[in-house]
């Protein structure tokens, strides 16, 4: 059975949305991963029934809850979608106690009281049931916010960059604790991010969504192992992308790097880019025989960039678009600072891209790397 | 001194601050989340009595609730009540003149609600009742009670548009501002003074109590923020 099925259109003056994308397994977690604007935001408020879209089917567990043709829009109180909401959207005039019992589930006051207390427990908000939101920590704030959550029995809990507002440190505690919860909740969850650090570590699979369009679903380990899109490329790390086309079997033409490099990966029929990761590259002197070797790439040093904790290369390449290297600072050194470089990307590293529709995002390629 | 005129306008503003808080933040709401054309045309609508000479809104209310007119005749036809003239018909005039000062007040703190508030009450299967009541409204609470401390003190002072709609009579429909402009014109310069005093002693008071509930509600709003 289907878990949560979404499959919606909506516009909004020049911007369209268009997403499509499935929840099967029972406590799956899936990313909706990409910029900002891209419309991940509003595809959570359609699936909480906060925002309308034009048409298309919303499904949570064999429930409609959106459908345009059957017209069927079931109001968010229907819908049991948790929402956790960027601020968090704690009631500010009310305590934490009161914040949770708001939304918890039961038949009588009693036995609300007591679905709250259990989750103020579980969250170890213990001893600020009578705080109000804005004396508590942003992690605080977070847990009631889920305690709030957790205590109304949702079957699917939408999150919208809960970390957004932290920073550092703190972040990473919070990220910890909330995979925890997350990892506990017996129902699937929608996880917005536009960090793809934050979405390979909590989820387990992810829908890249590029200018309102949602690629297919992948698993996290492929989405940075193979992104099959331009879009998944760019926001899966990958800072070398160039203009490409097949040139014979298993050949790439590279126009904005001026070379044809050999893939080991399939190529798809309609194949528009190529992707380099910038930390994949393996570094020869100028002198050595480049020609022996496969996929090497003849360049000049532009500019080397000291990096926190690597080095960054700029390379310029035989075409218009430089490439970008990372490496650790001692392999760097060891180098010996060369003005002249031969970059060889292993047959495995040269990723072949699809730009999923038309116009739009990195259409101009090249130029993100 | 007759205190009529006072006890009359204290249940004239009392009752006119009722009326117009409940159809100001029922209208704030109705045009705070109104489209933008929509909301343009309303609000013009809806505030033009703050800028329109009272005596104009007198005019308007005249024509409409006069005993030989549309709306006055059929209330005199149906149910025998005579809407101008009376003590009560300063209430209408009171609540068109003072309601853009409660609206204004009360559409500003729906604008700057944060709508996602609302939008977790809904998700967590509250009602849009018990969500604008117990959410926006507690949120909004300082522009909310802002706005009627601003209308009971502007229907307490009317004027031109009451002596319109309702006439001066003693020990009826005279009102305090209406009895200093009678004193003052049949002469009776001491009387007229001692209720300038009466005016000036409400309107403080108001004042102050609108400042103390200010300075309340931010020392509270610091407190909770330096816990």
């Amino acid at each position: 059975m289907t878990a949560l099925e979404v499959d919606i259109t909506k516009r909004l003056g020049s911007f369209s949305l268009g997403v499509s994308f499935a929840i099967e397994q029972p406590r799956e977690i899936m990313a909706l991963l990409g910029p900002s604007g891209c419309g991940k935001s509003m595809t959570l408020k359609c699936i909480a029934g906060i925002e309308r879209p034009d048409s298309g089917r919303i499904v949570l567990d064999g429930r409609t809850l959106f459908d345009s043709a059957a017209r069927i829009d079931l109001p968010p109180q229907q819908r049991r979608v948790g929402y956790l909401f960027q601020s968090y959207a704690l009631f500010p005039t009310m305590t934490v106690e009161q914040n949770v019992q708001a939304g918890a589930a039961g038949s009588t006051r009693k036995e609300r009281a007591a679905r709250a207390a259990k989750e103020i427990a579980a969250m170890r908000l213990e001893g600020l049931e009578h705080h109000k939101p804005a004396q508590l920590s942003g992690g605080q704030q977070q847990r009631c916010a889920m305690a709030r959550i957790l205590a109304s029995d949702p079957e699917l809990i939408l999150l919208d960059e809960p970390f957004s507002a932290l920073d550092g440190y703190l972040r990473w505690q919070l990220e910890l604790e909330l995979s925890d919860v997350l990892r506990g909740f017996p129902g699937g969850a929608v996880y917005v991010s536009h960090n793809r650090d934050e979405v390979y570590r909590m989820c387990d699979t992810v829908c890249v969504l590029d200018h309102g369009h949602s690629d297919a679903k992948v698993g996290v380990r492929e989405l940075f192992a193979a992104p099959a899109t331009l879009a998944a490329a760019l926001i899966s790390g990958c800072k070398n992308v160039s203009r490409a086309h097949a040139a014979g079997p298993g050949l790439l033409a590279c126009e904005d790097w001026g070379v044809t490099l050999r893939t080991s990966l399939p190529v798809p029929a309609g194949v528009t880019h190529a992707g380099i990761r910038a930390h994949y590259f393996e570094t020869h002197g100028a002198d050595d025989a480049s020609d022996a070797v496969e996929n090497a790439i003849p360049c000049t040093v532009e500019r080397v960039i000291d990096s926190t904790f690597s080095t960054i290369v700029m390379a310029r390449t035989p075409g218009s678009t430089p490439l970008r290297y990372e490496c650790e600072k001692d392999d760097w050194a060891a180098l010996g600072n060369p003005a002249r470089l031969v970059l060889v990307a292993p047959p495995a590293t040269v990723m072949p891209l699809v730009s999923s529709g038309n116009g739009g995002a990195g259409r101009e390629g090249a130029s993100h790397a | 001194m007759d205190w009529y005129p006072l006890l009359n306008s204290l249940r004239i503003a009392a009752i006119s601050t009722v009326v117009v808080y409940l159809l100001g933040i029922w209208l704030a709401d109705v045009v705070a989340r109104a489209p933008r054309v929509v909301k343009g045309i309303l609000d013009v609508v809806l505030t033009l009595p703050l800028v329109l000479p009272p005596t104009v809104v007198g005019y308007l209310l005249l024509v409409l609730l006069g005993p030989r007119r549309p709306i006055g005749a059929w209330v005199m036809a149906t149910f025998g009540v005579r809407l101008t003239m009376t003590w009560y018909s300063a209430i209408f005039a009171t609540v068109v003149v003072s309601f853009p000062l409660m609206y204004r007040t009360a559409r500003g703190a729906f604008e700057s609600f944060d709508q996602s508030l609302a939008d977790a009450g809904r998700t967590l299967g509250k009602s849009n009742a018990w969500v604008f009541w117990l959410v926006k409204m507690p949120a909004c609470r300082q522009g909310i009670i802002a706005g009627s401390v601003l209308a009971f003190a502007r229907a307490l002072g009317e004027y031109g548009a009451t002596s319109m709609v309702a006439g001066y009579t003693p020990g009826s429909t005279a009102t305090v501002s209406t009895t200093v402009y009678q004193l003052w014109r049949t002469g009776e310069d001491g009387l007229a003074f001692q209720w300038v005093l009466v005016n000036l002693a409400i309107s403080a008071v108001v004042l102050l109590a609108m400042n103390m509930l200010e300075a309340r509600s931010r020392s509270a709003r610091t407190r909770e923020v330096a816990a």
